[in-house]
């Protein structure tokens, strides 16, 4: 045996063996030791293939914008207060401007010397308006508009990486993808529906001080007071499971927010037997909660998330030590998943579905079958017709072409790519293409030995002419599956990792593999003629 | 064994009028169909909306399951039975609204008031929304305008410019028959759709290269003959080889079409289309481009 062939021959085997070692978890995973497992995962499966959901959220960053605004009113308005400066209004408007209304230039000159000096990064800008007062605007710059968005991503996508983690899914992916947009994928969920709503869940918690003199029907009829709003509480019968809802008005200044939040558990109410989570403020959180509860004893406390009322029990006494309960009814599961968003943090800004995928665990495991099935007959016809067609050469192509279906698993496994559904189908196409350059080659040796080579010259001529056809015609397949991986999403970036793959390995085995296995066998014998 | 014979002449070229009409025939079937239904027929991916796919344990139909439906305000709905199978069905709904984790559940409970308890299954819940939807159209021709854009680099620094130029002809060609068959046969456009006319691209490349190439060597070898008898041999050369080829991959791509279940149907239908028109106009568009090239250089020549 010449050395160019051991050479290429120990190299055909150690890829080989490469390919076993690296497809050995895919097939026996149970089997193995655990170093083994360790160097090689087995294929990762798409979520279209094990089953799971995919979702892509949209963050409402202007939201945020909003609410940070909403903040600078609120401490303003209580400095103002302090520093006895007088002022007629101070509102929000177009999201990203805050608006004090003032009646002369002096006191002007006091609200603008304030800013200045509290929050230096507002845009000031004085206009005189209807009615003889004068109105002070305060923007955000553009730069902090655009850091509050991008904060408000990255927050949400911290809270929702903590939610995720405490819901108990295996091997979860949360991207922060092209402006405001969160991809979440998680494999093999059992309860898409939970999920959704443990994750759409804004869980702003609030407490408020109900205001008890106003009349609760004015409030219906649109009439209330500066300073008040209507909220609804939800209250849920015992006995029937019905769920009614009580108007009730509320001061609108938030005295305490679940910010101030250390932790939350779920605990049972031994009377009726069922779950209320406890809450535990942390030492700001309880200082403040100490002071309200003091300031407010035989008042009544709402418990606020997401603008609706949980409950609003009577602060009886000063409440110190910060621990706070929410009761209303809940399921057991109802309780842990507000333990869970209570714990994980709130959302910076509310979020919104913009897309949802999830397929059941069944469909996924009938796709995989039909996939593999499908791989299994069109590989055996190609088989079958390559043999007919081409004989033992034939057989030299098929032996590269089941080579290649190796190959491919094998990198699968060693890249960590993901295998979906339109992936398999790139497989499948590879198994057709694969077969090409072989044809290509094998009908150069034909031709050349038509024109009365013998039969060792003729597949050196054959090899050699079809080598940069084989290579124009492939490079340009794998230029389009590198554009259709740059430009796919999901599961059609399985099929670009699928096909490129599939180039590749077929390449190899068609070119490389099939010449060894030839010059392995034609090797210091005279053959007269070459069965092709 | 060979289908071929070695010598076979086949007078490819000559029958070029005859292929532009059939083309012609083709791509107008197409356009027209796409104009009378107002252009493609966009899936989820692209248009939004939802998807449910259901499994029921009995063989039901449509028609049934839209008046099981009826107590639901869904806005406009279309059922439709997936794969081959009695008891599967998709139902497609317009309606992308926040309160969508209701929506499979609320549809599983109006089918199972109908049907039994238990005899639902929710196999599939997709939603799109319109916006993500838009973006996935607008990657989804920024792929295939990239990857035209890079073939015609590529083609042009390995061969000359009118190979080039023939073989995105030719691309063009095989897309909008594909294109044209989807809006006849009434079948939708998703994702995977446009991952399947990349591959019907890289494939047709595949085989049109293969033909230019022997071209370009045939050049060289031959320079007595005419252009037109050059081209015309290249393709009969390889056309062993084209056939060979094509039948592998129709082989499995047809096995796809029929064993490859209802979500890779649509998939295998592009492929099976895009593979056949991708082999005609890599003998019949492709190399007679290189032709009119040829003689339209001549003709220039001789004016001057």
């Amino acid at each position: 045996m010449s050395n160019s062939l051991k050479l290429r021959g120990g190299l055909v085997v150690f890829c080989l063996l490469l390919s076993l070692f690296a497809m050995a978890p895919t097939l026996m995973r149970d089997s193995l030791p655990q170093w083994w497992l360790d160097t090689f995962d087995p294929i990762h499966l798409g979520l279209d293939l094990q089953g799971g959901m995919h979702l892509v959220l949209g963050v409402d960053v202007d939201k945020a914008v909003e609410s940070r605004i909403d903040t600078v009113i609120d401490q303003t308005e209580t400095q103002l207060r302090e520093k006895d400066i007088i002022f007629k209004r101070i509102e929000r408007r177009q999201g990203d401007r805050m608006v004090v209304l003032i009646y002369d230039e002096e006191e002007g000159v006091k609200v603008d010397n304030l800013m200045a000096e509290s929050y230096p990064s507002l845009e000031a800008e004085t206009i005189t308006g209807v009615g003889g007062y004068i109105e002070k605007h305060y923007r955000l710059g553009d730069n902090e508009i655009a850091n509050v968005k991008d904060y408000a991503v990255r927050q949400a996508l911290e809270t929702m990486r903590n939610r995720v983690d405490q819901f108990g899914v295996s091997e979860p992916t949360l991207q922060r993808q092209s402006g405001n947009r969160i991809l979440i994928q998680l494999p093999g969920v059992k309860d898409p529906d939970r999920a959704i709503s443990l994750l759409g869940k804004t869980a702003r918690l609030e407490f408020k001080i109900v205001a008890e003199d106003v009349n609760v029907q004015d409030a219906i009829a649109g009439k209330l007071t500066d300073g008040t709003q209507l909220l609804y509480e939800r209250n849920t019968n015992r006995a029937t499971g019905a769920v009614t809802e009580t108007p009730l008005v509320v001061y609108d200044k938030t005295v305490l927010t679940g910010d101030l939040l250390s932790d939350a558990n779920v605990r049972i109410d031994t009377r009726f037997n069922e779950p209320y989570v406890a809450i535990d403020f942390n030492a700001v959180g309880a200082k403040r909660f100490d002071q309200i509860t003091a300031a407010n004893v035989g008042n009544r406390m709402a418990i606020v998330l997401d603008d609706t009322v949980y409950s609003a029990p009577v602060i009886r006494e000063r409440i110190a030590g910060g621990s706070a309960q929410i009761s209303g009814a809940f399921s057991s599961q109802e309780a842990t998943d507000l333990a869970i968003v209570l714990r994980a943090g709130s959302l910076p800004a509310p979020v919104k579905i913009l897309e949802n995928r999830t397929v059941g665990p069944s469909l996924g495991q009938d796709s995989i079958d039909k996939g593999i099935k499908s791989i299994l007959i069109g590989g055996l016809l190609v088989i079958v017709a390559i043999a007919v067609y081409y004989q033992l050469s034939g057989v030299v192509a098929i032996t590269a072409l089941v080579l290649n279906l190796v190959f491919i698993s094998a990198m699968l496994s060693m890249f960590g790519a993901t295998l979906t559904l339109p992936g398999l189908a790139g497989i499948v196409l590879t198994v057709g293409m694969a077969v090409d350059a072989n044809v290509l080659i094998f009908e150069r040796v034909r031709e050349e030995l038509r024109l009365g080579k013998a039969p060792k010259l003729a597949l050196e001529a054959g090899y050699g002419k079809a080598f940069l056809t084989i290579i124009d015609a492939n490079l340009t397949t794998l230029l389009a599956a590198l554009v259709l991986f740059q430009f796919g999403t999901g599961p059609v970036r399985g099929f670009a990792v699928t096909l490129s793959i599939g180039i590749i390995a077929s390449l190899f085995t068609a070119i490389f593999v099939s010449r060894v296995i030839f010059d392995f066998f034609l090797q210091g014998r005279n053959v007269k003629r070459l069965s092709i | 064994m060979q289908l071929i014979k070695p010598d076979t002449n086949i007078d490819f070229v000559g029958k070029r009028k005859l292929a532009l009409i059939v083309s012609a025939v083709l791509i107008l079937i197409g356009l027209a169909s796409l104009t009378i239904k107002g252009g493609p027929d966009y899936g989820i991916d692209f248009a939004g909306g939802t998807l449910v796919q259901v499994q029921f344990t009995e063989d039901t139909d449509p028609a049934a399951i839209k008046s099981a439906l009826s107590g639901i305000d869904l806005g406009s709905l279309v059922v439709q039975s997936f794969g081959d199978n009695q008891n599967e069905f998709l139902i497609r709904v317009e309606n992308t609204s926040a309160e969508l984790q209701g929506l499979s559940a609320q549809i599983q409970s109006a089918l199972e008031a109908t049907y039994n308890e238990g005899s639902v299954d929710i196999r599939r819940v997709e939603m799109v929304g319109p916006q993500v939807g838009k973006d996935l159209r607008g990657k989804g021709l920024k792929a295939i305008f990239y990857a035209m854009l890079g073939i015609l680099v590529y083609i042009s620094w390995r061969f000359e410019f009118r190979f080039a130029v023939g073989a995105i002809i030719a691309l063009c060609h095989d897309v909008l028959i594909t294109l044209g068959a989807f809006s006849v046969f009434g079948k939708e456009i998703d994702l995977p759709i446009i991952a399947a006319f990349l591959a019907i691209i890289g494939y047709s490349l595949n085989d049109t290269i293969i033909v230019y190439d022997r071209i370009r060597e045939n050049l060289g070898k031959h320079h007595k003959e005419s252009f037109t008898f050059i081209v015309n041999r290249s393709i009969n050369e390889t056309l062993s080889r084209t056939l060979l080829t094509s039948g592998t991959t129709l082989l499995v791509v047809l096995t796809l079409f029929i064993l490859g279940g209802g979500v890779i149907h649509n998939f295998a239908f592009a492929m099976l289309v895009g593979v056949l028109i991708g082999t005609y106009s890599s003998i019949f568009v492709a190399s007679p481009v290189l032709i009119l090239w040829e003689q339209r250089k001549k003709a220039a020549a001789t004016e001057e």
